[in-house]
């Protein structure tokens, strides 16, 4: 065994990597075109991020490499900057505080917790934006934008199966 | 002892406190950056240079990332043409038919509309001039509707300019930079946009939320609109132009009136983006300030009192009463018989040529 593979949490393999990956995707869903008359779904891809790195490990850089992905995709989006930034690291915060809660249950009870912290993101953003526009959003179109960020679950979990025993202080 | 590299390298902390401490400073930041964003106004300083270095890079690496996803729409687009050609074709068909009436009926309104028009005296505003663009990213969240376009500054794009598609109104640009602009949709939750109900001529206010149809909001009068009426821009403000093509009316679910859109009928790839600031370029500017007024005549005060007064006869002696004027209505003295009678009056000037208006007393 090399010494690489002895230490797996590389910051750049769970951290940087996958929020490229997030940033990317986002960037392919915002392409402005219809399928059978449809438009594509817009999910809020770093929620996988902000899920899996708060199950993973406590860290120090997670929240920070969220926080910056939060801008960027606030700016990429045209929304208010920090919107998405403060409503993921709400959804992260929740999830760091139940993590132990989590961890080792079953894949159907992860999805439930994956998509209650979604549900809380998207509370977090649906309040902010009240504050800030002076007027609610609708709630079907919230609801929508619930739906695509929960289904992406599948990701978010192979994310966590690959680097979740990697550091064996907080197994 | 060998020399220690790294002094800090025995140091440690406790990783989940240290963690705390970092999401809660990075808590606090997000926070700060929401609250100091000012994205609902429309001031080119609002719109910071992390966003527009942003537009930039996403204009450009957008077409790049995006585009297997565009050549999977045109794939599905294709075999949906090839599917659907022949119901298609009776539905054109038939609309051709409804159509071909329009058409008709348009080329007689048009020249009748030509004859008042000519017979009011009626001025036409100028077309208004616009720049094309191809939309590269669309966000379609609940909390932000925006669209990036691929044209910027470099081409006139300002602030505030309203943008169409080939089906009807789109949104107004909001943020502008070398190369890019950011389009506000009209969908936004911070979108108000001044329309009317063509039937009624009724004013309402078009207010986004995130969802596909935005509600019709502040409408007055009775029954001011019903379902599938014209809803189109009214250009009061001055931010639009009047008379653009907006959506129909229909009820919605929560009972508000909400607008389908004209533009939401097909994806928006391409745009026009109108440079229409307000009314006042519709008016020639330079020939407003550079009119010439008619010229202005002056009167000479001097001139005027000796043309009022009689011109006196060389043999009298001065008497009170050849002071007086001619005309005391015309040009008012204050005291004219307090005046000495010995006072010599002064000689009679060469007669002047008055400049006053022909109709002024001699």
């Amino acid at each position: 065994m090399s010494f690489d593979t002895a230490r797996p949490l590389n910051p750049w393999r769970w951290l940087g990597l996958p929020a490229l990956l997030c940033v990317l995707a986002a960037m392919l869903f915002a392409t402005p075109i219809r399928i059978f008359g449809q438009q594509l779904p817009e999910p809020v891809f770093p929620m996988i991020c902000a899920f899996a790195w708060a199950v993973i490990r406590p860290s120090i850089l997670a929240p920070i490499v969220l926080l910056l992905m939060g801008v960027l995709l606030d700016i990429f989006w045209g929304a208010p900057a920090g919107l998405w930034a403060l409503s993921l690291l709400v959804a992260y915060a929740g999830a760091l505080t139940v993590r132990n809660m989590m961890t080792g249950q079953s894949r159907p009870m992860m999805w439930a917790w994956y998509a209650g912290f979604s549900a809380l993101a998207m509370l977090a953003g649906y309040f902010f934006t009240v504050m800030d526009a002076r007027t609610p959003p609708s709630l079907i179109a919230v609801f929508w934008q619930f739906l695509a960020t929960s289904l992406l679950y599948p990701f978010a979990h192979r994310l966590i199966d690959r680097f979740e025993d990697a550091d064996v202080r907080f197994r | 002892m060998a020399f220690r590299q790294d002094p800090f390298g025995e140091l440690k902390v406790p990783l989940t406190w240290t963690a705390a401490v970092a999401l809660i400073v990075c808590i606090v930041i997000a926070a700060a950056v929401l609250l100091s964003d000012r994205r609902e106004t429309l001031e080119d300083k609002a719109y910071p240079k992390a966003r527009q270095v942003v537009d930039v890079a996403a204009s450009k690496a957008n077409g790049v990332v995006a585009a297997p996803t565009r050549w999977a729409g045109d794939f599905f687009g294709a075999i949906g043409s090839y599917f659907f050609a022949a119901s298609e074709n009776r539905h054109l068909k038939k609309e051709l038919l409804v159509e071909q009436g329009w058409h008709d009926r348009a080329i007689a309104l048009q020249d009748e509309n030509e004859r008042l028009r000519a017979v009011l005296g009626v001025k036409t505003d100028p077309p208004i001039p616009m720049v094309t663009a191809h939309v590269v990213s669309d966000s379609r969240g609940p909390y932000a509707n925006a669209r990036l376009a691929d044209v910027g500054s470099e081409k006139g794009v300002q602030i505030g300019f309203p943008v169409i598609s080939e089906r009807g109104l789109v949104g107004r640009v909001v943020g502008v930079t070398n190369g890019a602009s950011r389009i506000l949709l009209l969908t936004d939750v911070i979108s108000r946009t001044p329309v009317m109900i063509d039937r009624t001529n009724a004013r309402a206010i078009l207010t986004g939320d995130g969802g596909p149809n935005p509600k019709l909001d502040y409408l007055r009068g009775r029954d001011p609109v019903k379902q599938g009426d014209r809803v189109l821009t009214s250009g009061d403000g001055g931010v639009i132009p009047r008379g653009l093509p907006v959506g129909r009316a229909v009820k919605g679910l929560d009972g508000a009136w909400r607008v389908v859109l004209d533009s939401d009928s097909q994806a928006i790839d391409w745009v026009r983006i109108l440079k229409f600031t307000d009314y006042s370029q519709l008016v020639n500017q330079q020939a407003l300030s550079t009119s010439t007024l008619p010229p202005v005549i002056t009167e000479d005060p001097q001139a005027r009192i000796v043309a009022d007064q009689p011109a006196p006869k060389p043999a009298d002696k001065p008497t009170p009463d050849a002071d007086r004027p001619a005309k005391p209505a015309d040009k008012p003295t204050p005291k004219p018989a307090d005046k000495p009678a010995d006072k010599p009056k002064p000689p009679a000037k060469p007669p002047v040529k008055p400049t006053t208006p022909a109709g002024a007393p001699q």
